[in-house]
């Protein structure tokens, strides 16, 4: 094959995490429904290649508050992979979880916020899960971290690791409600290295 | 009417007074503003990484790169008529979001606004343009505001009072 540029590159390496990043996303839903005991309608997830620019804007603002929990990937494969909510389905999520011990309006305290870490290391263990079934590589989420910020200085941390290989990032958005209209974004970051591996895993040529 | 014109992330942009310039949300990137106190010819830099010569593709964002961004901000201050050895320069930023330790490229993540800050100031160094005032570091995240006219660095975090440097 005759030498392909980077860009090329990179669009064959979004397309695939864009497939992998959709069917993710709908196990973490699944996961997410059976945490909360009830039935969450989920549209399709919308998966996005967006400036970097472009997704603070997207979120509703650099400036919103948001949850965000962030881990590592390591095993076969590894990288990163964050999740994030708005700091109101945040809240929304800590009710139900914690029973109402929480009453919405509260400031996050500790138990809420160990309740959300929770959250995020179930929905985001679905998800690897889907990615390991898919590609039949071990896959490993590290324990993960949380903080509650402003929606872009939260994004510069995934930012910063496309940021080494390209000038956008790959978000999947993912719509779904139970009582309320509840937003969730997917962010899976692999390294470059772990690219030509899930690349072999699923049968496509490595460029 | 003044305005406050917006920098994105790998972003920058120039302003004379009374013209300001704002980036929202700095979380481990470096938000550098640097001014000329005589003609207040401003500038404000949002860079990402530290370094843009371990880059090797094609075309580059040099307003990614703490290197290359600044080099790119002060040509376009110079270009406006701002003078280099009158320039003064302020940074924030270079948060460490998420306090982390891991394998690949995950790693870099507890390290990344620590390097950041350190490769601003390296350049700045670089260009003899002193640092007179600094916000950066720590584990959250910072909106700023510039204004060449007086040459304040205003900065808004989440639960934090106002302050300005």
């Amino acid at each position: 094959m005759a030498n392909m540029s980077l860009e090329q590159v990179t669009e064959t390496y979004y397309d695939v995490l864009k497939e992998l990043g959709n069917i993710g996303a709908g196990n973490a839903m699944t996961a997410l429904s059976q945490m909360l005991q009830c039935k969450v309608d989920m549209k399709v997830p919308q998966v996005r290649l967006l400036e970097f620019t472009e997704v603070g804007e997207m979120m509703g603002g650099e400036e919103l508050i948001m949850v965000g929990v962030f881990l590592g990937v390591e095993g076969d494969i590894t990288g990163s992979m964050m999740f994030m909510v708005e700091e109101q389905t945040a809240r929304h999520l800590i009710q139900k979880i914690t029973m109402g011990m929480l009453p919405p309006g509260s400031e996050f305290e500790e138990m809420g916020l160990s309740a959300m870490k929770e959250v995020g290391n179930i929905i985001t263990g679905a998800y690897l899960n889907s990615l390991s079934t898919l590609t039949n590589l071990k896959i490993f989420p590290t324990p993960p971290a949380l903080t509650v910020d402003m929606a872009g200085a939260i994004l510069s941390v995934p930012a910063i690791q496309f940021g080494i290989f390209g000038d956008k990032i790959l978000l999947i958005q993912s719509q779904f409600h139970d009582e309320i209209q509840l937003d969730g974004y997917f962010i899976l970051i692999p390294d470059m290295e772990s690219y030509a591996k899930i690349l072999t895993s699923l049968g496509l040529p490595v460029v | 009417m003044s305005e406050i014109i917006k920098v994105g992330m790998a972003d920058l942009k120039t302003c004379v007074s009374p013209d300001g310039v704002t980036t929202l949300g700095l979380g481990s990137c470096v938000g550098i503003a640097i001014r000329d106190p005589q003609t207040k010819i401003g500038g404000l830099a949002h860079i990402m990484l530290p370094d843009s010569t371990a880059m090797r593709n094609g075309q580059l964002n040099v307003a990614k790169f703490a290197d290359s961004g600044i080099e790119e901000l002060v040509r376009q201050m110079e270009r406006l008529g701002a003078v280099r050895r009158r320039m003064v320069a302020k940074i924030a930023g270079g948060a460490t979001m998420f306090p982390f330790q891991g394998q690949g490229s995950s790693m870099n993540v507890g390290q990344v606004g620590d390097r950041n800050v350190e490769a601003t100031k390296a350049k700045l160094k670089e260009l003899k343009i002193p640092i007179i005032a600094q916000d950066t570091g720590k584990n959250y995240g910072r909106t700023v505001i510039f204004y060449p006219e007086t040459g304040d660095y205003l900065i808004r975090a989440v639960g934090r009072a106002e302050s300005v440097i």
